[in-house]
């Protein structure tokens, strides 16, 4: 007990130094600034030549913590994770060897394979099913508790979420009563209980599915106030020209949102490719479930092999780079309008 | 004329209106039902998980929650006490007891003596033993062995029967994995990680955010994309690095190991620097722009409008950042995993979870009771603060 006293004194405290640590280097250095290179008793030329270093300095002691802590902790570690990549586990530097390595591994291999599957069942269901509900929610008075209960695993934690579908997929020999909703199901229906979780192929699937249950209410709320924007002079009309529900959706709702679902289906498609906790909670990669993520979590922490690691997350890196790419574009694009 | 006259008999309005409206009504209630169904199939699994944490250990284990409020029956034996369990009455000789030991919410309906008639006798009745006498079996589970002659058996015999319980709700699940199974100490953990986790990069961020969004000086456009292009880093680019240094760090301290409390602080403001930065500039950057130019034509300085304006009025924006980062770091299972390691009184909530998954993989109702720990406090604060959060959530994505 004494023990978890420290430890929240501790805390509190690491709050007050680091609140009154930022804020005396922000009025310190602002502080400083105006002082060393104050602007009075001076002629109207050095006064505007002191103007200028001061508001060229100003941004940079604004900015130097948070870059401080982003280059250290971001910048300069994807940096070395590269580098690493051309190492052994001894430090040796072996090229591409990793590399050559990691594509002759059949561990690494069923890897890319499950992250595919992933990658396209995911992000295409997370979105099709938040489209639907929200067009849905949108027209019905208890829309919006039907969100809000639709949008609730987003606060639930990717284990939380495991340990939750775990209970749903449990297996009792047939014959037992089942305790887990979708062996009582099956076996409602006549049919055999499985081992969900083993079974070849569908056991990916069936980890998917916790996924999809978290996105969906994410790419709900997007799309859902994207669904707002959608004018409803459109709708009218197309509505008097006779369109059914159908053709509105799909004639007129979805290319007017296009660039959102696009969105949505990118930020998920990021989500997926750094998959861990789920695999790692209900089967740590047995049975076929492995993913890249979990792969570099083993290479590390079990083999203890930081090259053939770092590889790995190389790799995971590539795989998000264009749609960084494509990110920081839209960004610099908006710059321009702004 | 015959065009005419159907044109009058048959007028349109009539036929066609009560069609119409009846289809409106069907595509209504085929809405209602859609909906109702994607709700149902989307909370069902956490209601399942939250109504098992509430019930009885042994119910948990042998009906499905759904039969919650239902009396379960299970199949269970017993063997009872040897020869020296005996005492003599009477001139006969006895031996008592009770067969769910001190259990005693649970009823006995039916019993018997091998494992393929549980159900042989009804209680009240008796049977005769192998090893000489009768039993008799109460519903309450007493049960009393009786005979003429001294008992000499020296391995107990089993007793079957069939236990009907009861439909009953109780917190002892939770009082069990708080107390006894370290999960108090890993809900105190989780705390200490995530407060200071989320308070520390919020003025980091808002002074770096307003820089990038109000003034001007090389290479801004480049940060800015810098911080989109880091928003998206998997974190596993981070984690080796990391850790060596921390390990260098700890090794020329000579501390025993990096996993420490400040490690983990650190790499969490780190990592949520990006978020914040690129959410509080793009509020910044929309506040109108007149206000700053006639503060600064007042003489204001950067620091003051800061400071004095756009910090007060940022705070729907910092408030969603703080909300996003209170349940990133709340639920994360990796950064704590790499950073705080694996050791007992060390683990959070997810790493808890993770470890008893492990170890009590069958104890449901230890995991459920834990579960529904873990993700307490951030429905909690979700559903109090859920408009910050979409808002958050609007500004992150839709640009």
């Amino acid at each position: 007990m004494g023990d978890i006293f420290q430890q929240i004194t501790g805390a509190v405290i690491a709050i007050i130094l680091a609140l009154a640590g930022l804020v005396i280097y922000f009025w310190g250095t602002n502080w400083l600034l105006d002082r060393l290179l104050s602007s009075g008793s001076s002629s109207g030329n050095e006064i505007t030549r002191r103007d200028n270093i001061r508001s060229q300095i100003r941004p940079w002691l604004f900015l130097f913590p948070a870059l401080l802590f982003l280059t250290v902790y971001l910048v300069y570690p994807v940096v070395e994770t590269f580098r690493l990549s051309f190492f052994d586990k001894n430090g040796v530097f072996i090229g591409f060897g990793n590399y050559v390595w990691a594509f002759g591994d059949s561990g690494f291999r069923q890897s890319i394979f499950n992250n595919i599957l992933w990658l396209l069942i995911v992000p295409f269901f997370a979105t099709a099913f938040g489209l639907v509900i929200a067009v849905l929610a949108d027209r019905l008075w208890w829309g919006t508790i039907a969100k809000s209960l639709v949008f609730m695993p987003m606060a639930i934690s990717f284990v939380g979420a495991s340990v939750i579908w775990r209970f749903v997929y449990d297996y009792r020999a047939a014959g037992e009563n089942q305790i887990g909703l979708l062996n009582a199901i099956v076996t409602g229906f006549g049919l055999p209980p499985q081992a969900w979780i083993t079974l070849p192929l569908w056991n990916s699937v069936f980890l998917m599915v916790i996924l999809i249950w978290i996105q969906t209410g994410f790419a709900m709320v997007i799309l859902s106030a994207a669904l707002r924007g959608v004018p409803e002079e459109t709708l009218e009309a197309a509505r008097i020209d006779g369109a059914n529900g159908f053709r509105i959706f799909f004639d007129i709702m979805i290319p007017q949102i296009w660039g959102t679902i696009v969105v949505v289906w990118t930020t998920i498609t990021i989500v997926v490719l750094k998959v861990f906790d789920i695999i790692f909670a209900m089967t740590n990669g047995q049975w076929d479930t492995e993913v890249l993520a979990n792969l570099m979590f083993k290479w590390m922490f079990v083999n203890f092999d930081y090259g053939r690691g770092s590889t790995i997350a190389v790799i995971i890196m590539l795989s998000v780079l264009p749609i960084m790419v494509w990110n920081i574009r839209r960004a610099n694009a908006e710059e321009g309008t702004r | 004329m015959a065009t005419a006259d159907i044109a009058t008999d048959i007028p349109r309005p009539v036929s066609s209106s009560p069609n119409l409206l009846s289809r409106i009504d069907a595509g209504r209630i085929f809405t209602h039902i859609a909906l109702l169904v994607l709700v149902i199939i989307w909370t069902v699994p956490t209601a399942g998980l939250l109504i098992s944490s509430l019930r009885d250990k042994d119910q948990l284990a042998v009906s499905g929650w759904w039969t919650a409020l239902t009396t379960s029956r299970s199949q269970n034996v017993e063997r009872l006490p040897t020869a020296e369990g005996q005492v003599e009455e009477n001139g006969k000789f006895v031996i008592r007891g009770n067969l769910f030991g001190d259990a005693t919410h649970k009823t006995i309906s039916a019993f018997g003596l091998t494992a393929d008639t549980p159900a042989a006798t009804p209680v009240g009745g008796s049977m005769p033993m192998n090893d000489g006498g009768t039993i008799t079996v109460q519903s309450t589970g007493d049960y009393e062995w009786l005979s003429d002659t001294k008992f000499e058996h020296t391995r107990g015999p089993r007793v079957f029967f069939v236990a009907d319980i009861p439909p009953r709700f109780t917190l002892e699940n939770y009082v069990e994995v708080l107390t006894a199974n370290g999960v108090f100490r890993s809900f105190v953990n989780s705390f200490t990680v995530t407060i200071p986790a989320t308070i520390i990069p919020i003025l980091m961020a808002a002074f770096a955010a307003y820089a990038l969004a109000w003034m001007r000086f090389p290479f801004r456009g480049l940060i800015v994309a810098v911080v989109v292009g880091l928003l998206v880093v998997p974190l596993q680019m981070s984690l080796i690095p990391l850790l060596s240094m921390y390990n260098n760090i700890a090794h020329v301290l000579g501390a025993e190991d990096g996993k420490t409390y400040l490690g983990i602080w650190l790499a969490h403001t780190a990592f949520g620097l990006p978020l914040a930065i690129y959410l509080l500039r793009n509020y910044m950057a929309a506040l109108p722009k007149e206000i700053m130019e006639s503060a600064r034509i007042d003489g204001a300085s950067h620091f003051q409008i800061f400071t004095g304006m756009v910090l007060p009025l940022s705070f729907p924006a910092l408030a969603s950042f703080s909300i996003f980062q209170f349940l990133w770091v709340w639920n994360d299972l990796l950064v704590a995993m790499v950073f705080l390691g694996a050791q007992e009184s060390k683990l959070v909530l997810t790493g808890k979870l993770v470890s008893l998954l492990g170890s009590r993989g069958n104890n449901w109702e230890i995991l459920t009771a834990g579960a529904f720990v873990t993700i307490v406090v951030p429905l909690i604060v979700f559903f109090s603060l859920q408009r910050y959060f979409v808002r958050g959530l609007l500004a992150g994505s839709v640009k």
